[in-house]
């Protein structure tokens, strides 16, 4: 079944959550976005005519690779090249060859563009020298002769063990202990979740392109075009000017484009400087899968105080992620992870502690969810098997509990408007039929045992052959940055009415497929009473588009496109203020023609009421949240304890839905992610090396693991956005994998507590209880 | 070396290349047909699917040897008559309908691989297309789109 939504057309911004929009089903037919604009870049898309980066030719350019640490942890001695091969027909890059500083711009700043000689390589595939040339026979035949000669040191490879912390948090407080003295029950529970690869389909590319007077200029597969900007001017020593960064059209992101492209710029730039041509540095997917980065691992470990009836009083939550060798953006993503460890749950008592290690492994960092995903599992999957533990309903227990208006987040951030919580877990439990389908697999489970064919330790009976489960979860996700961040980027979007009569908007958001060259120009379109095909995007071109923030954290159509609906109002209202107060459709031709271009740079502000304080972890944490829910209905097969995910029912709260067709299929292609992570995706690890760095040994999803998807859209707008927009790429990342690991106890009566739920690890779990199908707490 | 002739999106093509080297470097290199992609390079992924003689191949798997005498469609020739009318046939414009397509990088495949099943007749029904579907991973969608769109196509209701 799948259900097709559209947005009622006119929603007050100032509408808080207890009357939240659910947006009513079959309003559309057969998924068609009638009457919204189709994927505006979708026509060059489907013929072919797209130019991704390694679809873009520049005459004369050589081809670039990597040479790479095969080592997790050693002294560089030297880099010898053979002096048995001719290499005047090849250029070779080192650390001795940067002019600026050898290091990649982020937040602390500890990553070498390349080791250097003298230096610490500090995990498997690390950067340590370059080489291009005019064709890739010449590479493959001259890389292995580059010999590192290394000396090595022994690798930190368990997060715990570490002694280097990236960054540690402190959250909350309360009466911890009184709460725990006067909870019924307490019920601790450790949760681990491993690496995850974004596993874009295009994989990472970057070109590289000399000019005049020193100009740099990159082509690449990119979300942050100011991020590689800033890291050029940095390592290459270029002036603002003289460093260029241009997207191609790029094949995926979910992160993963966010801050390792830079490297990937660099390494391109320094040899094209080099050479004094144009260098391709284009990945494939072995170097993608082994060098770049991954979501980070964690362990959570929770202990929480309940009373009878279900309510929480105390938790007390520690979470260590794993870092990898270089901090990049960890401290963020610890950040966002501390931040969403408690659930989104009401509880007196609470205290967070959350740290993240260096390890001798590749470098962990942006993944949609950005840290979320990895404590939503614990804290659902723990919510989960205490509701069990109290004999009530996992959509019982979250009733009582999930937030509603007015409550008070462990930051004690009031949540003053903008909460659907219980919208998003009422509605996802009546359009799945949640407990009735939870009666029948209970009964089928009694049948099961009843049948007394049950040998112990296993769930095989002589005439089922599987065992169907349904399980819930309910998540939360901050909309936009965490905290100040917003404040401290100042992005500016603008909109323009160029002396042509064209409208364009100019921003430094980019197009990964989520659809910001599609709601752009409905965006700002709809302010100014025209239709969207009159609104062109600018290209993403740093000599041309603001610096409009990275485009990360589901802030895009809420921030930005907040931006951009506020300079298309200043817009119209300077156009009808100086054309006797006509409309703006009717004048902007004429008034392009008279007075020439005008356009309307907006700079962000910060959101009334809304403050952080960054030192204490105090306050706002974000402006605003979004709420899903999710039920997954699973089959697992009693003989080799594979799962099949059947059937999803997805409710996400996004604010303000501005595509209703684009924000589905961020729900439908978010919720696989979750699928994939909490079934298949694993990354093995020997001695700090990805053992599956290969598409033939990572897995993810196909259309026949996909299970039938129904998604309900809510919206309870945010205030603070002009169109009360929150986000919603992340949101559905957030939920799915604990509510497939529920459905999966439902089935087979064992709790995985260590994702991804593999058949080994189900099979496991049932042998260590001894008892399968009874509902016995298991581990993992 | 040696010439290799064959006929790719219904015009002749002649290239000079050794025997193993892949159809989907000829493709995009030689003849500048970067419709096709590249996403694993063994086989995994199908973004580089195209048809050979009307079966659905992935283009990283195939030697130029292969290909002499045979007949290549890619994306660019997927519907030669839309293309000639300069428009989009009703593959491509239920993918547009239906959000099929979002990053677009394994779209391409995608659509070579339900040209290959709407040419052997395949129907609407939704299990059948997520068989035919199999090989071509997609990261963006969950699938979903792309089945409804490929079923409509099927059903004559595009």
């Amino acid at each position: 079944m799948t259900t097709r939504t559209m947005p009622r057309p006119a929603v007050s911004p100032d509408r808080s959550a207890p009357d939240a929009l659910v947006i009513e089903r079959g309003m559309t037919t057969a998924g068609r976005a009638v009457g919204f604009p189709r994927r505006r870049e979708g026509p060059a898309k489907l013929t072919g005519a797209a130019k991704y980066t390694d679809d873009l030719v520049f005459p004369g350019a050589w081809y670039g690779a990597t040479i790479r640490s095969t080592e997790p942890r050693a002294r560089l001695i030297a880099i010898e090249l053979d002096p048995a091969v001719d290499w005047s027909r090849v250029v070779v890059v080192t650390a001795a060859d940067i002019p600026g500083e050898n290091l990649v711009s982020a937040i602390k700043e500890d990553q070498p563009v390349l080791v250097p000689v003298g230096g610490e390589i500090r995990h498997h595939a690390e950067p340590v020298a370059l080489i291009a040339a005019p064709d890739r026979e010449t590479i493959r035949r001259l890389r292995s002769r580059v010999r590192l000669v290394t000396e090595p040191l022994p690798p930190v490879l368990d997060p715990e063990a570490s002694d280097h912390e990236f960054a540690s948090y402190e959250i909350g407080g309360g009466a911890l202990e009184a709460g725990f003295a006067a909870a019924d029950v307490i019920f601790e529970g450790e949760y681990r979740v491993g690496h995850q690869e974004q596993l874009y389909i295009e994989n990472n590319a970057m070109i590289a392109v000399p000019g005049e007077d020193g100009e740099m200029a990159v082509h690449g597969s990119l979300q942050c075009p100011y991020y590689v900007h800033k890291a050029m001017r940095k390592t290459l020593g270029l002036s603002a000017a003289q460093a260029r960064v241009i997207q191609a059209e790029t094949g995926g992101g979910f992160g993963g484009k966010e801050e390792y492209p830079s490297i990937i710029a660099l390494h391109a730039a320094l040899l094209a400087r080099k050479a004094g041509r144009p260098v391709r540095m284009i990945y494939d997917r072995h170097e993608d899968l082994a060098a770049t980065t991954k979501r980070h691992p964690a362990i959570v470990r929770h202990r929480t105080g309940i009373m009878a009836d279900g309510a929480l009083v105390a938790q007390d939550i520690e979470l260590i992620m794993d870092g990898g060798a270089y901090c990049t953006l960890t401290p963020v993503v610890l950040s966002r992870g501390a931040l969403h460890s408690g659930g989104p749950y009401r509880c007196p008592n609470v205290r967070i502690r959350a740290r993240a290690t260096r390890t001798n492994t590749p470098p962990n960092g942006a993944f949609r969810g950005f840290g979320a995903p990895q404590v939503e599992f614990a804290m659902e999957t723990h919510l989960n098997r205490i509701a069990e533990r109290l004999g009530m309903s996992p959509a019982e227990i979250r009733r009582r509990n999930a937030y509603e208006l007015n409550d008070v987040t462990p930051t004690g951030q009031v949540l003053r408007e903008s909460v659907a919580a219980q919208e998003v877990l009422r509605v996802a439990v009546e359009a799945s039929e949640f407990e009735r389908i939870r009666r029948a697999t209970a009964a089928a489970a009694a049948a099961r045992r009843g049948s007394g064919m049950l040998p112990p330790g296993r769930l095989r009976s002589g005439s089922a052959a599987s065992a169907s489960g349904i399980g819930l979860a309910l998540a939360w996700h901050g909309a936009g940055f965490t905290g100040s961040g917003e404040v401290h980027i100042g992005s500016v979007a603008s909109v323009e009415l160029a002396g042509d009569g064209r409208i364009r908007v100019l921003i430094g958001s980019t197009e990964m497929g989520q659809g910001t060259n599609t709601i752009f120009p409905l965006m700002v379109a709809g302010e100014l009473g025209l239709p969207a095909e009159v609104v062109d995007m600018a290209a993403v071109d740093t000599a041309f588009v603001p610096d409009s923030g990275p485009t990360v954290a589901s802030r895009t159509a809420m921030v930005v496109g907040g931006l951009c609906i506020d300079a298309a109002r200043r817009l119209r209202a300077e156009v009808e203020e100086r054309n006797d107060g006509r409309p703006f459709a009717e004048v902007y031709r004429s008034d392009a023609a008279t007075h020439g271009p005008t356009r309307i740079d907006q700079t962000f502000e910060p959101y009334p009421g809304i403050s952080f304080d960054d030192a204490t972890y105090r306050g706002d944490a974000y402006p605003a949240f979004g709420w899903a829910a999710c039920v997954a209905s699973v089959d697992v097969d009693l003989d080799t304890g594979e799962v099949s995910v059947r059937d999803v029912v997805a409710v996400d709260d996004v604010g303000r839905v501005i595509h209703p067709i684009l924000c589905e299929g961020q729900v439908e292609g978010g919720t696989l992610q979750a699928i994939g992570y909490a079934t298949i995706e694993e990354i093995k690890l020997d001695n700090g090396r990805y053992l599956n760095d290969r598409l033939a040994t990572y897995l993810i999803p196909t259309a026949l693991d996909a299970p039938r998807m129904t998604t309900i859209l809510v919206e309870a707008p945010f205030s603070g956005a002009p169109h009360g927009a929150k986000g919603v790429g992340e949101l559905p990342m957030d939920v799915g994998a604990p509510a497939v690991i529920a459905a999966i106890h439902d089935a087979v009566g064992v709790w995985v507590t260590e994702l991804p739920a593999t058949p080994e690890r189900i099979l496991a779990a049932i042998d260590a209880t001894g008892a399968g199908g009874t509902g016995a707490e298991g581990v993992a | 070396m040696s010439a290799i002739r064959f006929l790719v999106n219904g015009a002749p093509a002649e290239v000079e290349v050794p025997g193993m080297r892949r159809l989907l470097d000829v493709l995009r290199e030689e003849l500048g047909l970067t419709g096709t992609k590249e996403g694993c390079g063994e086989g995994e992924c199908g973004a580089c699917s195209v048809l050979l003689d009307g079966q659905l191949v992935d283009a990283c798997l195939v030697p130029m040897s292969q290909v002499d005498g045979r007949i290549v469609r890619t994306v660019e020739g997927l519907s030669l008559a839309a293309r000639e009318r300069g428009d989009l046939d009703a593959l491509q414009e239920a993918f547009l309908e239906f959000g099929a397509a979002q990053c677009g990088i394994c779209t391409p495949g995608m659509l070579m691989a339900a040209r290959a099943y709407l040419d052997a007749g395949g129907g609407p029904d939704h299990d059948a297309i997520r068989e035919s579907i199999a090989g071509n991973l997609c990261r963006c969608t969950g699938y979903q789109k792309i089945v409804e769109a490929i079923a409509a196509v099927a059903a004559g209701d595009v």
